[in-house]
């Protein structure tokens, strides 16, 4: 993308920026100041990822970048330039859900569903830092790998808010992944 | 969010060089606080130079035994680095106590050092607030305090610094790397990073404008018993009300800095022979001369209990 430089003070200023989402190549020209998450959703229509407290407080905009789960709303869509952005529409369809979505459904993990998405992508990059070795607060054994607790999947789950208060069936949902009991 | 130019920077030099030719420039890198307060328009920067290409994001080695960290290194690939859980585990542990695994998925080493303050008077631009708008007056004075500082503060400002990696950083006696717009390198001691409020809570560190942090570096591995204990109102993803980081050795000697106390990292190096004496002793030498308000006078008590723990817990 180019790189831009003395604009007239005050006016908004576009950029060029090409990343993928969910396999699928984009080159957007957005305004500097547009998020990750409203390039998902504004521009290329992805209303899966949702926009709740828009300041990383709530999670609800969690998706994955390069792998990793971040708040999209916390960072510029300029920022991303040759990423590889992974959405809850990227993670599976109504047909062929992904197994963290099939276990929402099934363990109940939600009442209004707001916070969903974000609940299920982070829930599916929890899994992946467990597996990795990524240690948690709640981590005994700093020099072990951390175990598959029901301790470490709520710690590791507090960056995402369910105000409804699903908790208990979302830490089901993701135990039954995980392949434990919650 | 105001309008703002934007380019990626090729180098660390051309990064800081480019800062300082124009006033309001900020380096953007995990972006994690920076777009949260330009949301809010408390940051109004017209120019911003994203410095996540610079190769700035390796743990290496040090001549000296230490461990030189990269300021684009996430905190979460600090605190899984196995050479800093296996020697520096208090700054593993209050890398995880800070934040969410997002936030930490993201944020750097550097922007956590110079991550702003999380008072709520600096965060609502309808109350008086000196570092939001020298000269306005602290809204947080008179306020609802429980969150602030109990020790140097000053009539001008009583916010605390929100890091926790900060607090271990301290602890562990890192120094900071930096480089300015002419080219040249320096290294801070972690200790003179940060400031006290005084008359000039604006002003939050010694970086001169432009100036950009490369690396922190950790001095050879100290061992000891390292334990960072937070307190908060939430058990997880919540600022400290008080958090300890502690290296203790086998003969009770040893290192102690406090967090959510002031706005800076606190540690008193005297205070630190009485720790065989207790937390007591400890906590008295640490907060002497603190001026809290109604609010927070029981982050006093609260710094002497944490302490008490974490020395019993080092202890075995």
């Amino acid at each position: 993308m180019a790189d831009v430089s003395a604009p007239a003070p005050g006016m908004p200023v576009t950029a060029k920026v090409s990343f993928t989402v969910n396999g699928a190549a984009h080159e957007l020209d957005v305004d500097t100041r547009t998020t990750l998450l409203d390039a998902l959703r504004e521009r290329l229509h992805l209303t899966g990822t949702k926009k709740g407290c828009d300041h990383g407080q709530c999670g609800a905009c969690t998706v994955m970048v390069d792998g990793r789960r971040i708040n999209s709303c916390l960072t510029l869509a300029v920022m991303h330039e040759g990423g590889s952005i992974t959405t809850i529409e990227g993670l599976g369809t109504p047909e062929q859900m992904h197994p963290m979505q099939t276990a929402f459904v099934k363990h109940d993990g939600y009442q209004c569903g707001y916070c969903t998405p974000g609940q299920i992508c982070s829930a599916v990059a929890v899994l992946a830092e467990i597996k990795a070795g990524i240690p948690s607060h709640v981590t005994g054994d700093l020099n072990a790998p951390p175990q598959l607790t029901n301790a470490e999947l709520r710690e590791r789950m507090s960056g995402n808010i369910c105000r409804c208060g699903a908790y208990s069936n979302i830490a089901e949902a993701i135990a039954e992944v995980a392949g434990r009991a919650a | 969010m105001k309008p703002f130019t934007y380019e990626r920077a090729k180098s660390p030099g051309e990064a800081a060089a480019s800062a300082a030719r124009l006033t309001d420039a900020k380096f953007i890198a995990g972006g994690t606080n920076l777009l949260d307060l330009m949301k809010l328009q408390i940051e109004t920067p017209s120019h911003l130079i994203d410095v996540n290409g610079l190769s700035l994001d390796k743990i290496e080695l040090t001549p000296q035994g230490g461990l030189r960290i990269g300021a684009l290194v996430r905190n979460t690939d600090l605190a899984a680095d196995p050479r800093v859980r296996k020697d520096y585990g208090v700054l593993s542990r209050a890398l995880l106590a800070g934040a969410s695994g997002q936030l930490r998925n993201k944020a750097t080493t550097a922007g956590n050092l110079l991550q702003r303050t999380r008072c709520p008077y600096f965060y609502d631009s309808n109350q008086a607030c000196n570092k939001r708008q020298p000269g306005s007056g602290c809204a947080a004075i008179g306020g609802f305090s429980r969150q602030h500082a109990v020790i140097g503060a000053s009539e001008a400002c009583i916010a605390t610094h929100p890091s926790d990696m900060a607090v271990a950083m301290r602890a562990l006696d890192a120094t900071v790397e930096t480089v300015s717009p002419d080219g040249s390198a320096r290294n801070i001691p972690i200790a003179d990073v940060h400031r006290l409020p005084g008359d000039t809570p604006e002003i939050e560190t010694s970086l001169k404008p432009g100036e950009l942090i490369t690396a922190v570096t950790l001095p050879k591995p100290v061992g000891g018993t390292q334990i960072y204990r937070k307190v908060r109102d939430r058990a997880s993803y919540a600022f400290a009300l008080v958090s300890v980081a502690a290296i203790v050795q086998r003969d009770g000697i040893g290192r102690v800095a406090l967090g959510g106390v002031a706005h800076k990292p606190w540690r008193v190096e005297a205070a630190e022979a009485e720790m065989p004496r207790g937390a007591r002793a400890v906590a008295t030498r640490l907060l002497d001369g603190a001026r809290p308000t109604r609010e927070n006078a029981f982050k006093l008590r609260l710094v002497e209990r944490t302490l008490g723990d974490v020395l019993m817990e080092a202890k075995g």
